[in-house]
This record gives C-alpha cells, sequence and structure tokens, in this order.
C-alpha cells in the first residue's frame, strides 16, 4: 500500500526524517506518535504526495511518487482519505457540499450520491447540521465532518492528523470508534496522535500497530505502548 | 440528466463570491463592449466613405477654361464640341453662373457678384463605361482649346480616398486594442481572485482536484461575467449610435456616423469576443498561477 524506502525529508536545514524505511500494508491499522515537531505531519504529508522526499522512495499504492505529474497525484489523493488538524473546509459552502466536495471535484455529481452523503453525516452524528456552515460547527463536529469527507469517495486509506486534538474524551472514542469501523471494512488507517491513551484505547478495539518517531527514524514502538 | 445543471452549479460554487473582482470584471467588459462599438461604427462609416468617395468622384471630370477676354466663347464652344465627339464621355454641361454662385456660396456667401470675378468657365462631365482616354482628351483640348485643363479629380481624390481607409484601419485597430485591453484586466481580477483564494485552492488541492478543475471554477466566472457585460455594453452602445442624428449633406460625416443594414448586426458579435478574450485570459492566468501554486 505505501512503502518508504530509504526516505529523507529537511525543511528549513532541519534534518525532520532521515533514511526511513517502513511498510504500511493494506488493511492496516497505525498509529503514529512523537513530540511536537518530531515530523509526524511531515510523515503523513509524504504518505499523500503533498511532500516529496527530498532523497529515497516513497511508493503510494505501487506508484514512485517522485514520477507523479501533478495530475497524477490529483488521482492518487482521491484514494487516500485526509482528516487534516485543521479540517479545512471551505467556509462558504454548507456542510454536506464540504462533506461532498471529493465527489464535486471528481467530476461526479452529489446530488446522484444523495442518499449516501445523507447516511453518511448520519453515520457520523450531523444529519441535523447538513446545511450548516462549518464556522457554525463546534471542533469536535469539524473533526467529524472531516472524517465523513475522508471517506465519501470510499477511499483505501484513511489518513488523520492529530483528529482528536479539540475534541473531549468521550467524542475522542466515538471519533476512534468510526475509524475502527473502517478499519474492519478493509481500510487502511493510518493517524498521527501524541494522545496515549487514544491509542491505548483503540488496541482494545482492534490490531493497531504503533509507530513512534524518535531521532528523525520511524520506529515500531516499545510494549509500554 | 436532471441532476446534471446541479452538479455543474456545485463545481462553481467550490469557489466563493468575490464580489469585488467580479464587480469589476463586468464593469470593464460593459465599457470595453460600448467603446468597441464605437470603433466598430467608425471603422464601417469610414469603409463606407471611402467608397462613395470614390465612386462618385471617379466618374466625374470637370474642364476648366481660362483664356484672355475674347477668346473665353470660342474656347468654351471648342471644349463642347470635343467632348461631344469623343467617346466615353456620357453626358457634360456647361455650369451656369447660377451654378459657379452655388458652388462658391459656402465660402464666399450668397450675394457674390460674379460678374466682378474673373472666373474660369467650368464644363462638368460624366464618365461612360467604358470611360474615355484621359490623355488623348487632354491633347485633343490642347490644341483646341489652349486655355483648357481637364481635371478628373485624381489629385485630391486619391488622398481622400486613402484618409477614409485609414480610418477605417484606425477603427479596426481599436476594436482589437480594446480586446487587448479587456484581457487584461480581466486576467489582472482573475489573478487577484486566484490570490485572494489560496486556501480555497489548496483544500480543492487535497481532495484530489486536478488543476484543470480548479482552473475551470474560475473561468467559467469570469467568461460569464465579462460575457454579461459585454452584452450590457454593446446593448447601450448600439442605443447611442442609433441616437445619432441621421445622416446627411450638412452634417458630413459625423451624422454618417453608425451602422446600416445587416451592419447592425456586426456589433452582436462583441459580447461573444468578449468572452474568449475573458476565457483565454482567464484561463492562461490560472494556469501560470496555479503551476506556481505548489
Amino acid at each position: 500500500m505505501i512503502a518508504f524506502s530509504d526516505v529523507s525529508y529537511s525543511y528549513g536545514g532541519d534534518n525532520l526524517l532521515s533514511n526511513v524505511s517502513l511498510e504500511l500494508p493494506q488493511g492496516s491499522f497505525h498509529f503514529l506518535t512523537g513530540p511536537s515537531g518530531a515530523g509526524k505531519t511531515t510523515f503523513l504529508r509524504l504518505c499523500y504526495a503533498d511532500l516529496i522526499a527530498a532523497s529515497g522512495r516513497v511508493d503510494v499504492f505501487g506508484q514512485d511518487v517522485r514520477g507523479l505529474s501533478r495530475d497524477a497525484i490529483a488521482h492518487l489523493r482521491r484514494r487516500v482519505g485526509v482528516v487534516h488538524q485543521d479540517c479545512q473546509f471551505l467556509d462558504h459552502l454548507p456542510l454536506r457540499e464540504n462533506v461532498a466536495l471529493p465527489i464535486t471535484v471528481a467530476g461526479g455529481n452529489p446530488e446522484e450520491e444523495a442518499r449516501d452523503l445523507d447516511e453518511l453525516l448520519e453515520w457520523v452524528g450531523l444529519s441535523g447540521h447538513r446545511d450548516a456552515l462549518p464556522p457554525q460547527l463546534s471542533g469536535g463536529e469539524r473533526q467529524r465532518a472531516a472524517l465523513a469527507r475522508a471517506v465519501v469517495m470510499a477511499p483505501d486509506m484513511v489518513i488523520a492528523d492529530e483528529p482528536t486534538g479539540n475534541l473531549d474524551w468521550e467524542m475522542s472514542l466515538r471519533l476512534l470508534r468510526l475509524l475502527t469501523e473502517l478499519n474492519r471494512m478493509g481500510k487502511t488507517v493510518l493517524i498521527a496522535t501524541h494522545d496515549l491513551n487514544l491509542i491505548r484505547a483503540a488496541k482494545q478495539q482492534t490490531q493497531a500497530r504503533v509507530l513512534r518517531i524518535r531521532d528523525r527514524q520511524v520506529q515500531p514502538a516499545g510494549a509500554d505502548l | 440528466m436532471a441532476g446534471l445543471p446541479r452538479g455543474i452549479a456545485a463545481r462553481d460554487r467550490v469557489v466563493p463570491p468575490t464580489g469585488f473582482t467580479v464587480r469589476l470584471t463586468v464593469f470593464a467588459a460593459a465599457a470595453m463592449a460600448f467603446l468597441a462599438v464605437f470603433a466598430l461604427a467608425l471603422s464601417m462609416a469610414s469603409d463606407r466613405l471611402a467608397e462613395r468617395w470614390s465612386q462618385a468622384l471617379a466618374r466625374s471630370a470637370t474642364v476648366r477654361i481660362s483664356a484672355p477676354e475674347g477668346q473665353v466663347e470660342a474656347q468654351t464652344e471648342a471644349v463642347l464640341k470635343v467632348l461631344a465627339e469623343t467617346p466615353g464621355v456620357a453626358s457634360f454641361r456647361r455650369l451656369s453662373r447660377e451654378d459657379q454662385a452655388a458652388l462658391l456660396a459656402p465660402w464666399l456667401g450668397p450675394d457674390l457678384p460674379l460678374d466682378a470675378l474673373p472666373l474660369p468657365e467650368l464644363v462638368e462631365l460624366t464618365e461612360a463605361d467604358p470611360g474615355y482616354d484621359s490623355e488623348g482628351l487632354r491633347l485633343r483640348l490642347a490644341a483646341e482649346a489652349p486655355g483648357a485643363v481637364l481635371d478628373d479629380h485624381a489629385r485630391w481624390r486619391r488622398p481622400l480616398v486613402e484618409a477614409a481607409a485609414r480610418l477605417q484601419w484606425l477603427g479596426l485597430i481599436s476594436v482589437l486594442l480594446i480586446g487587448a485591453t479587456l484581457a487584461a484586466m480581466v486576467t489582472l481580477a482573475a489573478q487577484a481572485a486566484l490570490a485572494a483564494n489560496g486556501q480555497v485552492i489548496r483544500t480543492l488541492r487535497l481532495v484530489g482536484a486536478t488543476d484543470a478543475f480548479i482552473a475551470r471554477a474560475f473561468v467559467r466566472r469570469f467568461t460569464v461575467r465579462a460575457a454579461w457585460g459585454a452584452l450590457m455594453g454593446t446593448g447601450a452602445g448600439l442605443l447611442a449610435v442609433a441616437l445619432m442624428p441621421r445622416s446627411s449633406v450638412e452634417g458630413g460625416f459625423l451624422t454618417g456616423l453608425g451602422f446600416t443594414g445587416a451592419g447592425w448586426m456586426v456589433p452582436l458579435a462583441v459580447p461573444a469576443l468578449a468572452a474568449v478574450a475573458a476565457f483565454l485570459a482567464t484561463r492562461l492566468a490560472a494556469f501560470r498561477m496555479l503551476r506556481r501554486l505548489t
């Protein structure tokens, strides 16, 4: 699914990742943890070709992203649902149109998917907010809406960057349940978080593996996690 | 198919309303279309004028007889005889004193004492088709009436026709410049809109939008606005031209500024051309900008 081979990435003179090699197989559930600024977001962005590695090779769905055209990268991103830390909505569009955005940009007609969209909004508990604008939603509602948008195209992989950063514990567990449910459907899930309690809760629900960024390396975490 | 328009609308809505740049585009397109209609009217009127002058003057000529007193009448009679015998002359007429007074009235006033002025005799002739041999006629006139000079108007007809033709080109060049100015203004407005929507573009890219999709959203918006603006400007321009005074001899060139017959259809191409200019300008600006926004 995703393979890093000897990947290094530096930004502003700082070496964030150095000679990282690992694989995230299809259907796996991974957490990525590490201190703030360690490079978690950078690692995720490399996974959906928002960044290109300075050296080494990143293969996504069997394609070396270095050789992909801009259009090919756009098509690759349609197979990866991303829940961004700041959600990144179009504030002038109602929630339902924001959630349907991946359908719209792929040339589909959201109206033809109306039933699925409504079911999806109900799944994330936002059916009562379909016409609300993003700034009118709470942090938790925005995170769940971002998750709905990430999965609306039935992607092969879901990536979430600190998805519970703005949520209380109860809401975090609810979001985690949604993600584990997706994993049971066969989706690969990769979550960057520094919330160790969330990781422990997930391990009770699913076969989650934990990766830790330390000294610019991404390695399996120890038994303490 | 019922859902198609809504699908297109959804694609259009991904770009937030950009009030200022859109209003600027509509206004610029309307103003430029208004000016383009006038430039077209000027160009087409010049074309008609050149044609009219060319046709009217090409078929007429004047013989001027300036002879010593006592010989004027004899030489005039000789000229009339020569003209009557010359093949290619359709008709000729000796101008009376009243005709001469009418010709001079615009410059010297109506109550002109013509008898006190040493005016030459004038004979106006109209050329047949095929016309006469002007060199041969000149030689015969020189032999029969030494004081007669044939003026076929070529000397001052050519510069007039050339001036009218240049005026026509100036009108067409003005239309082109107006189109280029509109394209430049739309480019600036589109660039401003793209720059103001950097975050929107980033979000669209992250959910899988191609550059073509993003560009189309902006291009559609600016093309439609430019077309609407140009339609309004063209309507206003046509109305203004229609309200100009009718063509008259007294009014000269200015009152002839306008369209005739099927010529009224030509300005209707202005909104379409404005839309094409806006489409190309926005598309070019959008792709250039999107390549920069990595």
